[in-house]
């Protein structure tokens, strides 16, 4: 047996990379969270030191990097309820393609209206 | 390319030596994957509202300040939300990352090490948020200065 094997039915396939960005988003949301959590904690410390810390990020590169941190999330939901129903449902890893694409379609359209929004916030009055 | 053919390895009738049930681990794998499912359906509709009051509603992320985190907590609704929203994100978070660690660190002092590290952060930030939720003051005095907002007493 080679160590590598070409093509099965996971491996290399939409179902693998799905899973790698899952999991890449997981880790990235993870690690966002224990941060919010901490300057969220400002709001304990005085109203001056939570609002010098928000200030601070209203900034364009933090804009673009709440874009990123929405896109992670969005998608890592998405593709978390076609995990859950390939699992639950009957046709789920029939359709399991079908339904990546159905995520990928929903991503865009949710992240163009989300981007609209939240780049006039960001970059305009 | 043709797909090949694999059977599924669940159909008929299992042999013993092959059932999961009876080890001395129990069920907490099996239930750790399905709260994985359950706390995921819950955290879509929690997350989703959360950055839409936070980054769509109003004047979006601009609008974000003390006096916006005061007017929600007011509310205990948006209080309890907070709270379930950090237990359950945190929980899947930490079992999500803990499956991570045990894939790819193979030394057994490794994994130790990093799940170690990994459920302290995860109790800190738990009761840390949980704390900063119950005690929040929306009018704090601070070394005997009074916080000044539309809300907050005159003194
Ligand atoms: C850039 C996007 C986000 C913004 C601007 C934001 C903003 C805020 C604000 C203003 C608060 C204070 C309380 C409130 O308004 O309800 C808060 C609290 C909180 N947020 Fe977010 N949030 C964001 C993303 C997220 C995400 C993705 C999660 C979950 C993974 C999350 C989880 C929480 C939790 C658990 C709390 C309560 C913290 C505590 O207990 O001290 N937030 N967030
Ligand atoms: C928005 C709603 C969410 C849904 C629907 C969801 C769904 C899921 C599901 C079904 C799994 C299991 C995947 C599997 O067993 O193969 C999973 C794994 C994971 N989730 Fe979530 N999740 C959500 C939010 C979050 C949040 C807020 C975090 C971080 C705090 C997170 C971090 C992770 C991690 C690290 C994994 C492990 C990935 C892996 O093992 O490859 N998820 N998620």
């Amino acid at each position: 047996m080679p160590k590598t094997p070409a093509g099965t039915l996971y491996r290399g396939r939409e179902g693998m990379w799905s899973w790698v960005a899952h999991r890449i988003t997981g880790v990235v949301i993870f690690f966002f969270l224990l941060v919010h959590v901490l300057d969220t904690s400002l709001v304990r410390v005085s109203p001056e030191a939570y609002d010098a810390v928000i200030a601070a990020y209203k900034n364009p590169i933090m804009g673009l990097g709440e874009l990123g941190l929405v896109g992670a999330i969005v998608f890592h939901a998405f593709n978390g309820l076609r995990v859950i129903l390939i699992d639950f449902w009957k046709k789920g890893p029939k359709y399991q393609r079908q339904l990546l694409w159905s995520v990928i379609g929903l991503w865009f359209v949710t992240m163009v209206a989300f981007s609209i929004r939240h780049l006039s916030v960001v970059f305009g009055g | 390319m043709a797909n090949p053919v694999i059977e599924s390895p669940r159909s008929g009738r299992v042999a013993p030596e092959y059932t999961r049930r009876g080890s001395s681990k129990g069920n907490f794998e099996m239930l750790a994957w399905l709260f994985m499912r359950v706390s995921g359906i819950i955290l879509v509709v929690l997350i989703f509202v959360h950055l839409w009051t936070s980054l769509i509603d109003g004047e979006g992320i601009k609008g974000v300040d003390f006096g916006f985190v005061a007017g929600k907590w007011a509310d205990p609704v948006w209080q309890i939300w907070d709270l379930v929203m950090l237990w359950l994100a945190m929980l899947h978070g930490t079992n999500g990352v803990r499956t991570i660690i045990n894939d790819y660190a193979e030394k057994d002092s490794t994994r130790f090490w990093l799940k170690s590290v990994l459920y302290a952060s995860t109790v800190v930030i738990i009761v840390l948020g949980t704390l900063v939720i119950f005690t929040f003051d929306p009018c704090p005095v601070i070394d005997g200065v009074a916080h000044v907002a539309p809300y907050c007493p005159a003194l």
